[in-house]
């Protein structure tokens, strides 16, 4: 058995003539070092199905439930191992089914292939059984996309479709082939990587005047702040921006996707930027002289009121992709380009130095956040428990050594704010899009991107309830994935703006939920609900410890808040600590 | 192809409200299926109204090129003419304002014939605008003038009285006056290397000393 497997693989390589389109969708994926796909079959998608039967030692594919499921998976899968995430669907329904998960990975950079099944060509057009028009549909929501209607067009078109998604700023792509050509015969070569396209140019190339137009400001500055986002992790360069920040002697704080590209207590890490992010990052962006804005896109949840938004100070924004630059903030100095290359030249540049009063600033501010808002979330007087000191606890048993997987609400920020990261590419969270849902099957792929790494997915129990169903993927392929439910009996988030906003009008945020510790036991899953402090952390250790996947509910306060906050409309410097 | 007017929203291109103006983007890009929807949802995105759009052939084979024409302050334009070169299939965005081109618009006027035989005035006036028979029939006959969009707009207003038939107006083409065409950035483009000239970066100022590590 094992050897005809081998034999009929091998076969395939070499063959120089003919194979069908689908064995070609294969051998591509192959190719370009994919073995984990997420998927789901469907009638037109089948013949791809059918030749993944014949590759099962080279290509694992995960049966996720439901295709939002699938996209996220490979979202997760992504963002926890630095490499391209694989789908397959079907068409119609099965292709529709991603647009959530193309929508969340293209406003978060994230590489993902998605291949999906078409009708036809000669019915394309028809309203067949089916069909939609895929393309149309994603095109906004894809770094690229295309349809494939004879089998020819495969290798190179699949080249093109992975060289796109992980070069310059990564995104999804999704190629539609048809059935007729996912069956066709062709004459097969052999498969070539894409290294360069007219066209695309991925990274824009480094102007030598720039790096020194920026360093001389830094140089020059008495009040420099820096501000990191994704781009770091993207580019793999967090060992080029801590060398960088170091020798500045730089304070540094962190969007939601920026968060574990830097070490959370590292010295000169101030902390989260934005709506919930930390007081001294906001009220200091209008108060530092020069703002260094590092592989961030200065989204409105970090910056507040753009008009009043760090008026005073010279911005220096490095960013591979030019449309970001002076897109919302306007720079003094763009530094176009990978910041995996334009760090180094900087730091190369830039006199070593230490704002240590400037630092002691934050570190003031951070005090004062302390004593109003941190201390009553991490050590609460409260009967019933905090979000705040959940993550706490767990961060004394993992040491900050976990990847966290958030799904969005309160128990995302709060997650954000407190979870502790020594390592990059462990905070896995939908931060442009907001996608509720996102957690649980991004948790699954994370995991398999990542599996020596503990995986622990904080979600709330309404975003939990959004793609529930992947708990029958974690039970098939026994996905050790750690879910914490923070059970707030509220769609917390909103509950919180119409306490603050809507004069306490709840309005349909009153969410029920299962007992999620029986649901979970239905898919052969071990878990408990708490809701006692005094059995938290033996609880968290149980779940740490168990073998395989485990879900732990907590029940925790029902109208707490996430603050400090800054209200929607107001400028950073308005931040509100309760 | 080409679509002039996107829809027939009241709203004049030389208002020019709160600094907006005419500007015209010309975007050179590979000939691919489903790229025109890609640029036109830029602009659908952001509720901007695209006044007219034209796609033809440029000098460069196998290179496309539009012209659109919009009406928006000029650092929109140039957003959307970054958001546009976003797209992987376009190679270039250029965007200018009416003294940096050369443009014109194609109009057709049906007209009874009959009007025209009859009526001097009527022949005198296509004679002024310099209007030029295309179709002559006995029922009708069809006059075509090129210019800018007065000129096509005053034959119309002259015309009118008299029972103009059907009128149609063309997309504006144009060429930009101080373009060397297209063939040398073709050239760079088709390096695996980037060249200097690539990257358009006004804060630069031509100045491309090359940092290499
Ligand atoms: C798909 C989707 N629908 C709606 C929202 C709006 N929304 C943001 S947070 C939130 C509440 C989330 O509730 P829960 O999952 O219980 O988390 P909590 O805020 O209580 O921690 C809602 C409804 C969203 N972000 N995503
Ligand atoms: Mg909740």
């Amino acid at each position: 058995m094992e050897t005809l497997e081998i034999t009929k693989e091998k076969e395939v390589a070499n063959a120089t003539q003919n194979i069908s389109g689908s064995q070609a969708v294969l051998e591509a994926f192959i190719a370009e070092g994919v073995q984990t796909i997420f998927g789901y079959p469907g009638g037109a998608i089948m013949p791809i199905y059918d030749a993944l039967y014949d590759y099962p030692n080279k290509l694992k594919h995960i049966l996720v439930r439901h295709e939002q499921g699938a996209i996220h998976a490979a979202q997760g899968f992504a963002r926890s191992s630095g490499k391209v995430g694989a789908v397959f669907a079907t068409s119609g329904p099965g292709a529709t089914n991603l647009v959530t998960g193309l929508a969340d990975a293209m406003i978060d950079s994230t590489p993902v292939v998605c291949v999906t099944g078409q009708v036809f060509a000669h019915l394309l057009g028809t309203d067949a059984f089916q069909e939609t028009d895929v393309i149309n549909i994603t095109a906004p929501v894809t770094k690229w996309n295309y349809q494939i209607t004879d089998a020819t067009e495969i290798p190179h078109i699949l080249a093109k479709a992975f060289y796109i998604a992980r070069t310059g700023r990564p995104g999804p792509v999704l190629i539609d082939i048809t059935k007729n050509a996912q069956i066709q015969k062709f004459d097969y070569e052999s498969y070539t990587k894409c290294e360069h396209i007219r066209s695309y140019r991925p990274k824009p190339i480094v102007r030598k005047q720039y790096v020194e137009e920026a360093a001389q400001l830094i140089n020059e500055a008495k009040k420099p702040f820096v501000i990191f986002g994704q781009g770091i992790i993207l580019g793999k360069a967090e060992k080029e921006f801590k060398a960088f920040i170091e020798k500045g002697g730089l304070p540094a704080a962190w969007t939601v996707l920026g968060l574990s590209a830097l070490p959370t207590d590292h010295p000169q890490n101030v902390g989260m930027l934005g709506m919930h992010g930390n007081y001294g990052p906001n009220v200091l962006t209008n108060e530092c002289d020069v703002l260094i804005a590092i592989g961030m896109r200065f989204d409105d949840r970090v910056t507040g009121r753009l008009d009043k938004y760090a008026k005073q100070a010279k911005v220096i924004h490095l960013d591979i992709d030019p449309a970001e630059i002076d897109k919302n903030v306007k720079s003094t100095v763009p530094v176009w380009g990978d910041c995996k290359e334009t760090l180094p030249m900087l730091t190369k540049l830039i006199d070593k130095k230490d704002h240590t009063d400037w630092l002691n600033k934050f570190h003031e501010f951070t005090q004062k956040e302390i004593d109003i808002v941190i201390n009553k979330e991490l050590n609460p007087t409260t009967e019933i428990m905090t979000m705040g000191e959940v993550i706490k606890t767990l961060n004394e048993l993992t040491n900050g050594d976990a990847i966290i997987v958030t799904d969005v609400g309160q128990h995302q920020m709060v997650a954000c704010r407190y979870a502790k990261f020594n390592q990059s590419k462990s905070n896995i969270t939908s931060g442009g899009l907001g996608t509720m849902g996102f957690g649980l099957p991004a948790a699954i792929g994370a995991k398999l991107g990542a599996p020596e790494r503990t995986t622990i997915e904080i979600v709330g129990d309404g975003g939990f309830q959004m793609t529930i169903q992947e708990l029958g993927t974690i039970m098939q392929y026994k996905v050790d994935v750690k879910i914490i439910v923070l059970n707030n009996q509220f769609l917390g988030m909103v509950r919180q703006w119409q306490q603050l906003f809507n004069d306490k009008r709840y309005s349909f945020v009153d969410i029920q939920s299962p007992d999620f510790v029986q649901v979970a036991k239905g898919y052969g899953i071990a878990g408990q609900s708490i809701k006692d402090r005094k059995d938290l952390k033996a609880a968290l250790q149980e779940m740490l410890d168990h073998k395989g996947s485990y879900l732990l509910e907590v029940m925790v306060g029902k109208e707490n808040n996430v603050f400090p906050m800054v209200p929607q409309g107001c400028s950073v410097s308005e931040i509100r600590l309760q | 192809m080409s679509i002039a007017k996107q829809n027939n929203s009241a709203t004049h291109t030389h208002s020019g409200i709160a600094g907006k103006h005419d500007f015209t983007i010309t975007v050179y890009t590979e000939n691919q299926v489903g790229l025109l929807n890609r640029i036109a949802i830029i602009f659908s995105r952001r509720k901007i109204n695209i006044e007219s759009l034209n796609v033809s052939p440029s000098e460069a084979e196998g290179i496309h090129r539009f012209t659109i024409v919009i009406s928006e302050t000029e650092e929109v334009v140039r957003k959307l003419c970054r958001q546009i070169e976003k797209q992987v299939e376009v190679l270039k965005a250029y965007y200018n304002t009416d003294d940096e081109i050369i443009w014109q618009e194609m109009a057709l006027y049906k007209v009874p014939t009959d009007v025209i035989t009859e009526k001097v005035k009527v022949e005198r006036l296509l004679h002024q605008h310099g209007a030029r028979a295309v179709v002559i029939r006995k029922d009708y006959t069809i006059f075509e003038t090129t210019g800018h969009r007065e000129e096509t707009e005053g034959l119309i207003k002259a015309l009118e009285p008299y029972g103009l038939i059907e009128f149609v107006r063309s997309a504006r083409v144009a060429i930009i006056k101080a373009s060397h065409g297209f063939h040398e950035k073709l050239k760079e483009f088709e390096q695996t290397e980037p060249g200097e000239e690539l990257i358009e970066n006004e804060f630069l100022d031509k100045q491309d000393e090359v940092f290499t590590m």
